[in-house]
């Protein structure tokens, strides 16, 4: 499959996954591992003081040398929250600069707040960061996003957690043909042939983590996920045939049929 | 005596100490984390250099999973 360019950095795989949900972080391993996925999202949360000091932590399951970890600000329904998050996330990855930002508007849709986030954006792009932003299908709102410099754009395929697939192609299609930086669908997803759909939309790449982790087997569908992202991305690259309600052409030859074509008319 | 908010708990300290001394007490010595002090970064190369004053709010953080 053709490689993936974010902020002039390559990656063959064009699945993006999250770490969260997870049995624990043997499952998180294996599904990521499954997935083929070089950049994988985390959280940045409060340490749990004084509890379980010899646990071991997420970033030894799925060490920095071996991914590119993209932390998040899940949670943050602030642009002043969202850059504190990342400015911490950014020193506790030592000065790793690709993020994911999201802020949301509600704890009941997750729904992504465009005003917060575009706030958010212009003051994470003049620091620095290599901003990856996870937005709604609005198409000037993305267009927005990246003329600020975000360096990909991620509208949500419908709401976070919900599995509900692809519910609105069309808008999909316009950020795409707008958009110079990689667009990629980011939540709603919910099995494998809404990421191919993704991918057959012409989306450079899907980012998921409830569709794999809620699944009954995670790893299998981390591999099902997989398939259908590279399925996708290559049906794109192939380009479809037009659809037509029915056609004149059969694929098989139409003369030495052994029986003669009967005159219907007669 | 201090006394500290550290990810939202109030702590008493009997005497002065620096960020590194501080995690150190919280058994996170080692471990990848990174803390902010009145809602600016502390660099991890000065966690030995920072002294923390009475009344300081510490945040401590983690990477976790998430999407």
């Amino acid at each position: 499959m053709d490689a993936l360019v974010v902020a002039g950095k390559t990656y063959s795989s064009r699945l993006l996954v999250g770490t969260g949900k997870y049995k624990d972080f043997a499952q998180t391993r294996a599904a990521v591992e499954a997935s083929g996925a070089e950049i994988v999202t985390v959280a940045i949360r409060r340490t749990n003081i004084g509890q379980n000091p010899g646990e071991p932590s997420l970033l030894e399951a799925l060490p920095p040398s071996r991914f590119a970890i993209l932390p998040n600000t899940a949670g943050c329904y602030s642009a002043q929250d969202a850059v504190r998050t990342l400015r911490l996330a950014r020193e506790l990855l030592d000065g790793h600069s690709l993020v994911k930002l999201e802020v949301l508007g509600d704890p009941h849709t997750l729904y992504p707040n465009v005003v917060e986030t575009l706030d958010a954006a212009r003051t994470l792009v003049k620091e620095g960061f290599e901003v990856m932003v996870y937005t709604s299908d609005d198409p000037i709102i993305a267009k927005q996003l990246e003329e600020i410099g975000c360096v990909a754009v991620m509208p949500l395929a419908s709401l976070i957690g919900s599995g509900m697939g692809i519910l609105n192609p069309w808008n999909l299609q316009i950020i795409i043909a707008n958009a110079k930086v990689p667009v990629l669908v980011d939540a709603g997803v919910g099995t494998a042939s809404d990421a191919a759909i993704a991918m057959e939309l012409g989306c450079d790449g899907v980012l998921m983590n409830t569709a794999i982790a809620s699944a009954k087997d995670p790893v299998l569908m981390a591999s099902a996920m997989k398939k259908a992202v590279e399925a996708g991305r290559e049906a794109y690259l192939a380009g479809r045939m037009a659809k037509k309600l029915y056609s004149a052409s059969p694929s098989s030859p139409t003369g030495g049929v052994i029986v003669p074509a009967q005159n219907k008319a007669a | 005596m201090l006394s500290l908010t550290v990810n939202g708990e109030r702590r008493r300290f009997d005497s002065p100490l620096t960020a590194a001394e501080l995690i150190a007490s919280l058994q996170l010595a080692g471990k990848r984390v990174a803390l902010e002090r009145n809602g600016e970064i502390v660099p991890r190369g000065q966690f030995d250099q920072q002294h923390l004053l009475d009344g300081d709010r510490i945040e401590i953080v983690i990477a976790v999973g998430g999407g």
